[in-house]
This record gives structure tokens, sequence and C-alpha cells, in this order.
């Protein structure tokens, strides 16, 4: 095994484990009560949120317009894993199978994704307030996603629009990253204002999209882009699976240097990060998580943004408990949001990407305002 | 996933003897912007000994200490480090052996002075000097005098409070050469001491210090070498009683000035020369 930083043991997925490394490293006189501190909020955190996801996700199991008990959701999944219990009607057991928990497992992985890539592209910009929309891979996506439902294009069946929102959106990300390159740097500036571009860019593609499309296809691309779960499907999950996984996988693995990029790009260079590689690692992994949530939830905004800004406040900006605790918080937020749209105005239900933008940005505002009054600016 | 991630082994550093080269610049030219910033430097710093780099605004100060940061690309010439050039280590073996304190401190998420100190640390990860990381963070706050504000977030100190714990990381990241840009500029008059008595403690312990100053005195009675520079070059290098001569400094400062021997210590006072305290129109 090699000793170059990436080898360096990273923080495991759990927070709890990312935690208990912080243990072994007792710090100095001065600096204890504060880490301590952090460290147990970070670990009471990870908990919590673990233990509520577990609740929520058997709650949502049961809720909506064919309730379920929760007692009985249990039974059903014991029965299915061979381990007692037993299964239900016919009806129930299709409602469960078929329609609660392929929603359920996708906000699970929309949500996860969606928290996590906040937490990496905040970290790879060096700034609280960046969301993967910035670089232009919501956009992206959309755009494959509209012109895919426009030109009425089939040749994935089920899955073309998936298909198309992922290599729109990688596409646009490594255009984007391209664009911004020169002379082997990135500025953050540049890549930003690059970004600003392409959203215009993206935007004026979607409205063409519309223009050229009739009456049921603009209905269903508005539907698409105010973001839904309603269409979830076992083959939907598991579309989106490999890529969530994947980037969930690889993110942690870059926490410590996510770290010591909040220093700046040339000190970050001086500790011995390859920053340029760093950089294109970590677009990759958010190109992946968000095209992948997009691709079938649509436009989900401020779960990104909200759910890392939040993890920071409580438990400080370490990236070794925020990377993994934000996917844990995205998941939670999305389960929570989209039970919440189910079940809110039954029958009907709310699109899902209003209803989080409805609770979030508000919210949002007032984060703002607390954390500037706290921090004096954002320093 | 270890072995997809992991590249070629670490070539971590040698002790090397007082006296080794630790850095050198040779025929050194950088371009910036189009014009030569660095026009032919000769410079080498060794392990034991304190260089200062001195000079007008703008002579090219940073810029060579950015090029033997390896933060810049030489146009002609080169950087050694540690006997190799500077291109031949990769950024992890290159953060084992030298560390760099660049002229502002900034951090863009609210981490605690401790936590930044910490990440001095983060070249030895997966190393075995990875068990000295609590003693060096430790030694390096105490040199630093930031102890007692490391709980606090780095966001809510004050100026000279930051740019000692920016120090504090790079003393934490024990590097054997120091490259310091101005670690006396935010500083009070008893902390611009106490950063040089560090540059000189680390000397003794056999590390190479080179260090950014515009405080000629401060240069003069801390550095065993000053390197004056002006518009590009190194006008000047050798122990301050040598290099400091009124006419030289006068035409690279364009400023005429005294120089007096302190009558104590005998270290080598600069004083401009002024018209005196008759400030009449």
């Amino acid at each position: 095994m090699g000793l170059s930083p990436e080898s360096a043991p990273p923080a495991t997925t759990t927070a709890a484990t990312a935690v208990r490394r912080e243990d072994a490293a007792v710090s100095p006189a001065g600096a204890g009560p504060a880490r301590a501190g952090r460290r147990r909020t970070g670990v009471l955190l990870a908990l919590g949120m673990a233990a509520a996801l577990g609740a929520l996700c058997l709650l949502s199991a049961g809720l909506g317009a064919y309730d379920i008990p929760v007692g009985d959701v249990l039974g059903s999944l014991l029965h299915r894993a061979g381990l007692g219990g037993a299964a239900l009607d016919r009806v129930g057991e299709s409602v469960l199978w078929n329609v609660r928990l392929p929603r359920l497992a996708l906000a699970l992985l929309v949500g996860a994704s969606l928290g996590c890539a906040g937490a990496l592209m905040q970290g790879v910009f060096g700034n609280p307030l960046a969301e993967p929309g910035v670089i232009g891979v919501s956009s992206g996506a959309a755009v494959g996603a509209v012109a895919s439902i426009a030109l009425g294009l089939g040749f994935l069946g089920n899955w073309t629009v998936t298909a198309c929102a992922f290599a729109g959106g990688l596409v646009t990300v490594l255009l984007v990253y391209a664009l911004s390159r020169s002379g082997g740097r990135t500025e953050v500036v540049t890549l930003i204002l690059t970004g600003i571009a392409v959203n215009a860019f993206a935007g004026a593609l979607i409205g063409l999209c519309v223009f050229l499309a009739d009456n049921a296809q603009i209905t269903q691309i508005t539907f698409w882009q105010l973001g839904s779960l309603a269409q979830a499907t076992w083959p939907k999950v598991l579309a989106v699976l490999p890529c969530a996984l994947a980037g969930l996988a690889v993110a942690p693995w870059y926490a410590r240097k996510l770290d010591l990029l909040a220093l700046g790009e040339r000190p970050a260079r001086h500790l011995g990060v390859d920053v340029e590689r760093l950089r294109l690692v970590l677009v990759l992994v958010v190109a992946l998580l968000t095209a992948a949530a997009v691709a079938v939830a649509g436009i989900i905004t401020f779960v990104g943004l909200l759910v890392p800004h939040l993890l920071r406040m409580a438990a400080g900006p370490g990236h070794r408990f925020l990377v993994p605790g934000s996917a844990l918080g995205g998941a939670l937020v999305l389960v929570a949001a989209d039970l919440a749209a189910r079940t809110a105005a039954q029958p009907a239900e709310l699109p899902l990407g209003v209803l989080t933008a409805l609770f979030g940005s508000p919210f949002f505002f007032w984060l703002l305002r607390r954390t500037r009054r706290r921090q004096g600016g954002w320093a | 996933m270890r072995s997809f991630f992991a590249r070629r082994a670490r070539r971590l550093p040698s002790p090397a003897p007082l006296g080794s080269v630790r850095a050198e610049a040779r025929a050194l030219r950088v371009g910036l912007g189009g014009r030569n910033v660095l026009d032919g430097v000769d410079l080498s710093v060794a392990a034991g000994e304190v260089v200062a780099l001195v000079g007008p605004n703008g002579a090219g100060k940073s810029t060579l200490l950015a090029a033997l940061a390896r933060d810049l690309t030489a146009a002609s010439g080169e950087v050694r480090i540690d006997g190799a050039p500077a291109d031949a280590w990769s950024a992890g073996e290159l953060a084992l052996r030298r560390a760099v304190l660049p002229q502002s401190a900034e951090l863009s998420f609210p981490f605690t002075a401790g936590e930044v100190v910490r990440m001095g640390r983060a070249p030895w990860a997966g190393t075995a000097a990875e068990d000295e990381d609590d003693a060096a963070v430790e030694a390096a706050m105490a040199a630093t005098e930031v102890a007692g504000f490391a709980s606090r977030p780095f966001a809510a100190l004050s100026g000279g409070e930051r740019a000692r714990v920016a120090l504090a990381r790079v003393l934490a990241q024990r590097a054997p050469l120091l490259l310091l840009d101005e670690p006396t500029a935010a500083l009070d008059l008893r902390h611009q001491e106490l950063v040089l008595r560090v540059c000189r403690e680390r000397a003794a312990a056999g590390d190479a210090v080179v260090v950014v100053l515009h405080d000629l005195g401060l240069a003069g009675a801390y550095a065993d070498r000053v390197a004056v520079l002006h518009e590009g070059r190194v006008v000047a290098d050798g122990p301050p009683a040598e290099v400091y001569l009124p006419e030289l400094l006068g035409r690279v400062y364009g400023q005429p000035v005294d120089v007096f021997d302190h009558p104590h210590s005998g270290e080598p006072l600069v004083i401009p020369r002024r018209a005196g305290r008759d400030f009449a129109p």
C-alpha cells in the first residue's frame, strides 16, 4: 500500500466511525472542550438522524391512501426476508412492495445523493452557499430530460428520460469544467461564471424544447421540472442505484482533503493536496450524484444547500462528519418531505420540489441572517 | 479501493547535516503578466540558517518565495529542493519537505484555531510520524502563544492572532524547510520578536528558514544572511553587516538611509535620512 494522502485511512461511510477516529487524537490544551463537544454533538446527531430515518421509513411505508399498520409493514418485511412475520393480503402486499417501497428507496437515494453532493460542492468551492446547480449539472440534466420528452424519444423505453437527463448533466459538467480550466488550473470565480453562462444556455434550450412540445408533453415537462417521486418503480431505483452508491462510497475518502481546501488552494497544495485532481474527482462525483437525483426526481432544490449548512452549524465544519452526515440528513429530509407531499393534501399529491423550496427557502433565509449575525460576516 | 487510490509510495525526507543545501534557485527567471518578475536569481538556503529576503515593494520577494515553494513555474532556470528538481517531487512529498506561510491567512469554513493548527499535520497522515501529531500541535501552539484561544473560531480572531495561528499550522507541519512570507506584518512589537526567535530556534534545530521581511532591523538582528532584491535580481546576499551599506540600500529603496551599529549589541540599524522634526511646508 502506498503512503499517498489518498491511501490514508479515510473516514468510513458511517458518521459514528468518522467521529471515533477523531477520538484517537487527544487535543492539546485549550482545544479540548470544543473538540470534545463537537465530537459528542456529531455522534448524537448521527445516531438521532439514523433513528429518525428508521422510524420515518416505517411510517412512510405504512401511511397513504391505503393505510398499512406499522406492525404489518414490519411483518411483511420480515416475511420476505425469511425471518418469520406474515405476508399481507394481496392488495396490501402489492401496495407496499410495488408502490411504497420503491418510492421510499428512491427518496432515500435521491436525498442522500443531494445532501452529499451539496456538502462536496460547498467544500470544493469553499463557499457555504454553493450548490450543485451552480455548476450547471441540474440544468444540464433538465435539458436532457426535457429534450427526450419533447422529441418523443423512446430508445430505452421507460428509462429514456432518466438516461438522457443523466447524459445531459454529465456532458454539461464536463463542458463547464473544460471551459473554466486554463493553464492547468481552475479559478473558482471562472468556474462559477461559466456555470452561470451554461445555466442561461440550458434555460434557453429548455424554453426551445417547451416551444416545440405539444400540450401533453408540456404537462409532462412541467411536472418533471417541479420534482416528484410519484413515478417510482423498482427499475427506476435500479437505474439510479449504481451512480448514487458509487458517488456516496467515493465521497468520504476526500473528506480530510476538503478540510485542507478550506485554507485556500495554495495552502492546500502546500499541505500535499493535488488540488486539480481533487477538484476533478469531486466535480465528477457531484455530477454523478446530482444527475442521478435530477434524472428520476426532477429539480429538487434546497436539500443540497440546507442540510450541510444545518449540520455544519450543529457539529462544526469538519468534512469527515459533514460528508456522510449530509447524506444521512438529506435522506431524512427527503423521506419526510415525500411523506408530506403524499399525505398533506390527500388524495391529491403536492409536487415534492415545490414543497422543499416552499419550506426550504424561508428557513434558509433565516439561517443566513442568523449565521451572518453570529459570525459577523461570511469569513 | 485502497489500491485504486494509492499512488507510488512517498519518499520521506531524511535528516540533513547542518550546512547542506535544502533549497536553491539557479538562474531563475519567472514571468508574470508579460514581464520578468524574477530575472536570473541565484539563491540557496542551507540547513541551520535563516535567510531574510528584503527589498522594496514589487522587487520580487514574494515571487521568489512562491517559486521556492513551487507555486510558480520557472520560465527558465530551476528550483531544487532537497537535492532534486522541485518538479520531481509529488505534492505529498513536497509537503513533507517544505512548509509555507502565505501572506494572508484565509479560511472558508468556521474551523476553530486548534483545528486549523492540526491541519498542518495532514502531510504525515499514514506515516510513523503521525504519532507525533499531538506533540507537534501542542508545541507549535505554545511557541506562537495561541493555545489560549485554540477553541475559538478562526474567523473570530484578530488579524495578529490569525497570523500566529497560521504560523502555528506551518510549524506543526515540521518540514525541514520553512518559507515565510511576511510573518510579522500583522504583529505587534513583542510578537514580531517572538516569531523571529521561533525562526532562530528552528534553524538551531537544523531547519532551513527563508523569511520575507520589510523591517530591516528585524532582518539584521535575526538573519544569518540577508538577500536584497531589486527589480527581480538579487543585488546583495550576505551577512547583514556586509549587506547593509548606506549607498546600496539608498539606491535600492530610493530613500537615503544611515546605518549605525547598535551601541550594545553591535547589530546594524538602518534609519531613513529624515529632514528632522521640522515638517513646515
